[in-house]
């Protein structure tokens, strides 16, 4: 069986696109095990060079850290960082896709 | 640019594996013998890799019955049960998958891959929640698709990941199903089924178990993961096929869900589609005669497995998890595994090459099944031709390197 990594990020619980933007980078450099530069613009597959793989033990992560699951349907929408902000945002406050 | 240029990222993955000689979606076998070998440029090849767990395609009853079905009954059926109605053998079909599994409820597909398309689209609908194992088949992925249920992965084989999951759906309105596999038809790992039973009772969610490579080959009288783990109780669903153990095509799903037959009238993939020809309901009908009245086929088949898999892992090739009847090896990359797998075909063995994006976590695998038609001459052989490509390509590790449930 195999073990996915943990996150050893604890979540601040403090607001804004800023700090969540700074977590989202924090975890991308987790999953990709080298530092990343990210914008609301940069395209996690094209520009992070991700796998289909990767995207998945990334958004895997990225539910851990939120506490909340993204349904695939809203996966496949999210192919900018900002997409994926505005995702979860959406998803912590409880509003559906 | 054509229309498919959209696909070119796979031509290149392809083409690379075809510029090593090696080309695994094109094996042409001039003829197939039996259910352990064929003909291939014409030489004689064991088969290693076709799902025929029981080995009863070739089984003489089993060809008897189907040829007579087709004289009677006719080669086909014309199109679906709603248009051209039900033939006997659907009737009697459903009524042995009924009794085998002591459900109420039974109902054929005209393929597995249709029968979770329609199961999964039609159980859950908008509003609803589908919790799907990450390494699920393509059928399962295909079929969330096609419903309208929001539909959430879990970790493979996390028991916990699926908790969290649901956990987080409390005081949301909606059905649950959690779908899971028997063993998953890439590594041959198994469902950690009597945890997710628990899940799924505390949770208050429905689930469905795919027993496509687990029919015939698991629990005592080879219902599956389900009897083998003691949780049929709280197993809502379970789909299958008929391609694999029962040796022809087709699919099912059994239930005592009080009104299953619902699906008759709302199922599309079971609605739209030409149902099962006569001949080839016969030779099931059968086929699940033969399984339950030889539970030495099942012995047979894991004793096999276990040889193959204890010779793999004693020589240093990193295998599966348990030893099942499909057993992947681990190859570091898509192009050795294509060599790897090229070589063994060369040497006589047909196996299958899988490598993404039909692979969990990216890998590369030799996948091979086992049959209990299999002799165990043919494991031997299978064993030698294994360590000489090894050898050859320096590839065998040294010492014991395989760590328990690694890959």
């Amino acid at each position: 069986m195999r073990h996915n990594h943990q996150l050893a990020l604890v979540d601040s619980n403090g607001g804004g696109v800023q700090s969540m933007r700074d977590e989202i980078a924090d975890i991308f450099e987790q999953v990709l095990d080298r530092p990343v530069a990210i914008t609301d613009d940069t395209d996690i597959v094209e520009d992070l060079g991700m796998d289909s793989l990767g995207v998945m033990n990334f958004v895997m992560a990225i539910e851990d850290f939120y506490d909340l699951s993204i349904p695939l349907d809203r996966v496949a929408q999210i192919q900018t960082v900002g997409d994926l902000i505005r995702a979860v945002e959406d998803l912590k406050n409880g509003n559906a896709a | 640019m054509t229309i498919l240029a959209k696909h070119a990222g796979y031509r290149q993955a392809y083409d690379a594996l075809l510029a090593h000689g090696v080309d695994p979606l094109n094996v042409r076998f001039d003829s197939v013998l039996s259910p352990t070998e064929g003909m291939l440029d014409g030489r004689r090849i064991i088969l290693l890799g076709t799902n025929n767990y029981l080995g009863l395609t070739f089984d003489a009853e089993c060809i008897e019955r189907a040829v007579e079905a087709t004289r009677t009954q006719g080669t086909g059926t014309t199109g679906s049960r709603v248009a051209n109605g039900t033939y006997d053998g659907h009737t009697r079909l459903e009524a042995a998958l009924a009794d085998f599994y002591g459900r109420q409820h039974a109902m054929v597909f005209s393929t597995g891959y249709q029968a979770n398309l329609g199961v999964l689209s039609t159980l859950v609908g908008r509003g609803d929640h589908l919790m799907l194992d990450a390494d699920s088949h393509a059928s399962i992925y295909d079929g969330s698709r096609l419903g309208m249920a929001e539909v959430i992965r879990f970790r493979h084989n996390s028991p916990e990941d699926l908790y969290k999951r649901l956990r987080r759906l409390e005081g949301v309105p909606g059905d649950r199903l959690i779908v899971v596999e028997g063993i998953y038809s890439m590594l041959g790992d198994t469902a950690p089924l009597k945890e997710i039973a628990a899940v799924k009772r505390e949770t208050g969610a429905y689930l469905l178990v795919d027993e496509a490579h687990s029919l015939g080959v698991l629990g005592a009288t080879g219902r599956g993961l389900a009897e083998a783990a003691e949780v049929e109780a709280d197993v809502d669903f379970i789909v299958g096929t008929f391609s694999k153990s029962l040796g022809s095509v087709g699919g099912f799903c059994v239930s005592d869900s009080p009104d299953f037959d619902l699906l008759r009238i709302v199922c599309r993939p079971y609605m739209f589609t030409a149902s099962l020809p006569p001949g080839v309901m016969a030779s099931t009908l059968e086929a699940l005669k033969t399984m339950r009245a030889q539970p030495e086929l099942r012995t047979s088949l894991m004793r096999n497995a276990t040889r193959l898999y204890d010779g793999l892992s004693a020589m240093g090739f990193q295998t599966g998890p348990e030893a099942n009847p499909i057993i992947a090896v681990s190859m570091p990359d898509q192009n050795t595994a294509g060599v790897f797998w090229k070589m063994l075909l060369d040497s006589g063995l047909y196996i299958n090459l899988a490598v993404p994006p039909a692979t969990p976590a990216n890998a590369s695998l030799l996948r091979t099944s086992i049959s209990a038609a299999h002799s165990l001459q043919q494991i031997d052989r299978a064993l030698d031709i294994f360590a000489d490509v090894g050898r050859k390509l320096g590839f065998l590790p040294s010492g014991r390197r395989r760590a328990a449930g690694a890959l």
